[in-house]
């Protein structure tokens, strides 16, 4: 029973679109209070979930329900009241469906909130009006925008404590937006609320008069999104060569990957990368459908009318916009493990569906998150440390900047002998 | 399928879709043994049908495994045969009650069929010497699982450390094993239950008939209808009666019970799951209910 022969339903979800956001922040800030916010008042805490939380806020002895409890799955993170791990949240709205990766937000948790970040399209970061910017909300500024999330929100949570005063948010917004131009943060919204007492969460707060914005509800579920994809430069970063080996299909040779930039079409003229052969897509298949075009992040099977050759590694591109493949990467990175990062150590990177070793040539700069300065003095990189770094990979790497596409100029560095991830990168330059 | 539209944008169920799809082919050209497991559920159907997708025209190239805890529903093995004949999918049985008769699980007859699973899957597992192992896990099902990373690390003893993951990035899976230890691996992480019954009802692909309305037999404990059946005796003060019900999850039918319903199309339930108040494990799974922590015991020692 294939779907396309079948009467297929058009359902609720079907044409919502998707906001992935991360929130940085620590239980002090209000992070939990809020998301248990967000997701009360979207009805997506179901009323099991609600009567265990307030069972233990009860057996604990706390004057009132921990929504904290709903978001600190694990055993350990519970006893100790912290939250150590991502964790992926999901709610709904009737136009869009949201992804929570709710990161911990202290420094030691640096790693986590890059995670995090790596696939949000919007970062959240929450300040307690009563303290205004701290360093440590000025670092998630900072990561948020390393990781080139393209939309931020600040939310300047505890606006009851300090009488809905217009004067603390005027503060607060006007000391962000003057350190904001020192980052990359191309859409920038401060909005004040109270997680506990729900002003301008999902509904418009009655004590804030002056404040005309839009509710962080209100926000999330229009920001724009869509145009935030590259849609001129086409990656397709070739993951799977398709070959049926059956009599029906005798003769089909098809490439399944992922789109991770522009638009491909039938009868475009590209090239493949490394080896430089050029080809026509002779086809575009999703499942047992041809497809007019394809575009991120779609997953789709590319057919080529020549007979050239294509593997798993290699990226198919246009002709006359190609990256440059390259062995000298010069990018950010992440360190995430407790044995420092040093220069002439060998590391395995990951970089799409590439695998290659690098070897690090030179610690350039180490990054203080909270006030840019950069340390050229430190030759490593500590745990949760974030620095530029120099490789020299064994087989050219087919990036792009990662300010211009955050699939192609992204990867992971792994420890060869744990097999561990310990690096994040983001490419500057390649060549 | 998928629409493209004049603004190139993609419905959140097609980029769910393409992720997914991505994950699988990701596996597949990474791992040297993947195998996928599969309960009969809605969330192993949707993941075959992923899995369809990824590799067609091409059949998918690996085996299915299936843990036959000796209480499953008849309906689920129906629909596990049709769909591995349309596939032409390579299944492997495991037994749990092979695996008691060959002394790899113990029953004492106070572990429940969910638990003597593990043994049993982990046993299969390593006799496969499958390197990767496709679960149908979501995190939105449950808090410890929403934690958990799409590439699952397991240690020689198929354990799960919560503390020792490792970061994911992008979409960038790191995939590197020790002798021994193996990957689970959760393609529609992202996914929910919602979601889940949208793309069943879009895709108009064959589950269970459990999980339709349907009158049965049943009777209450512990706050839950449980289906009469032999393999599951009543107790004192336990009585039967006849209702109209459907299953939200697939479990061992000792332990999993259905919900009183009329929803008797993937609309209908569509309709009902958008208004739910009540998780589908905290609903109708006895084996979740224990403790607050009783997922994620269970996961450290290797569930799914």
């Amino acid at each position: 029973m294939a779907a396309s022969d079948t009467e297929t339903t058009e359902t609720i979800t079907t044409n919502m679109d998707l906001l992935r956001f991360a929130t940085a922040g620590s239980v002090d800030d209000g992070k939990s209070t809020l998301i248990g916010r967000l997701l009360l008042d979207s009805k997506s805490i179901f009323e099991d979930q609600m009567e265990a939380v307030e069972a233990t806020s009860q057996s604990k002895g706390y004057d009132y329900t921990d929504l904290a409890l709903l978001t600190d799955g694990l055993r350990s993170e519970r006893e100790q009241g912290i939250t150590i791990d991502v964790a992926y949240r999901y709610f709904a709205t009737p136009n869009r469906k949201f992804i929570i990766a709710d990161t911990p937000g202290h420094v030691q948790y640096t790693r986590n909130m890059v995670t995090g970040a790596s696939t949000a399209d919007l970062g959240l970061v929450l300040v307690d009006a009563r303290q205004g910017l701290t360093e440590q909300s000025r670092r998630h500024a900072v990561i948020l925008s390393l990781l080139r999330v393209p939309h931020l929100v600040l939310a300047v949570n505890k606006m009851d404590l300090v009488d809905y005063s217009q004067e603390v948010y005027e503060k607060i917004h006007a000391e962000f937006t003057q350190f904001a131009t020192k980052l990359n943060i191309p859409d920038l919204e401060v909005i004040p609320i109270s997680a506990l007492a729900g002003d301008n969460v999902v509904n418009r707060s009655e004590n804030m008069g002056w404040y005309s914005g839009p509710t962080l509800m209100h926000h999330l579920e229009h920001v724009h999104v869509a145009s935030d994809r590259d849609l001129i430069d086409a990656r397709f970063p070739v993951q799977y060569v398709v070959r049926p080996k059956s009599d029906e299909h005798h003769d089909y040779r098809g490439y399944g990957g992922q789109v991770a930039g522009g638009v491909l079409k039938p009868g475009d003229e590209v090239v493949v990368l490394p080896s430089g052969m050029t080809s026509k897509i002779a086809g575009i298949d999703l499942f047992d459908q041809e497809v007019t075009e394809a575009f991120p992040p779609m997953s789709v099977t590319v057919r080529l009318e020549d007979d050239v050759d294509v593997s798993r590694g290699d990226m198919i591109a246009r002709v006359k916009n190609a990256p440059q493949p390259s062995q000298d990467i010069d990018a950010m990175v992440c360190w995430m493990t407790t044995a420092p990062l040093k220069p002439r150590q060998k590391l395995a990177i990951k970089h799409t569906t590439r695998n290659a070793r690098a070897l690090v040539k030179d610690i350039q700069y180490r990054l203080d998150v909270n006030s840019l300065h950069r340390d050229q003095e430190t030759k490593e990189l500590g745990v949760n440390e974030i620095g530029r770094v120099t490789l020299r990979t064994t087989v050219p790497l087919l990036c792009d900047p990662y300010s211009k596409n955050r699939t192609t100029g992204s990867f992971i560095l792994i420890d060869e002998a744990t097999g561990i991830t310990v690096g994040a990168g983001m490419i500057n330059n390649a060549g | 399928m998928p629409e493209t539209h004049a603004d190139y944008r993609l419905s959140q169920l097609d980029q769910l879709e393409a992720e997914s799809i991505h994950i699988f082919r990701e596996v597949a050209a990474e791992f040297e043994k993947p195998v996928l497991m599969f309960s009969g559920g809605k969330d192993s159907i949707v993941m075959l049908r992923l899995a369809e997708k990824a590799f067609y025209p091409a059949k998918i190239p690996f085996p299915v495994l299936q843990v036959d805890t000796g209480l499953d529903f008849p309906e689920v093995l129906a629909t596990r045969d049709s769909w591995a004949e349309r596939l032409g999918l390579r299944l492997i049985v495991a037994s749990v009650d092979q695996a008691i008769a060959d002394g790899i699980v113990v029953d004492d007859g106070k572990t429940s069929r969910n638990r003597l699973q593990i043994g049993t899957l982990l046993n299969a597992l390593e006799e496969g010497q499958f390197t990767a192992a496709f679960g149908g896990g979501r995190r939105d099902e449950e808090k410890a699982r929403a934690k958990e990373r799409v590439y699952s690390h397991r240690d020689e003893f198929g354990q799960w450390d919560p503390k020792m993951q490792r970061p994911e990035l992008w979409s960038l899976y790191n995939g590197r094993l020790h002798e021994g230890e193996h990957m689970r691996i959760f393609p529609i992480s992202n996914w929910t239950e919602l979601d889940i019954w949208d793309y069943i009802g879009r895709e108009g692909i064959e589950i269970p008939s459990i999980y339709y309305s349907h009158q049965r037999r049943v009777f209450e404990r512990d706050g839950m209808l449980l289906s009469e059946n032999d393999l599951n005796p009543l107790r004192a003060g336990e009585t039967v009666t006849e209702r109209t019900v459907r299953f939200r999850t697939v479990g061992d039918l000792s332990q999993t019970g259905c919900v009183e319903s009329d929803a008797d199309t993937i609309e209908k339930i569509i309709e009902e799951v958008a208004v739910a108040r009540v998780t589908e494990r905290g609903a109708t799974r006895g084996d979740d209910r224990f403790s607050e922590a009783a997922m994620e015991d269970r996961k450290k020692e290797g569930y799914f």
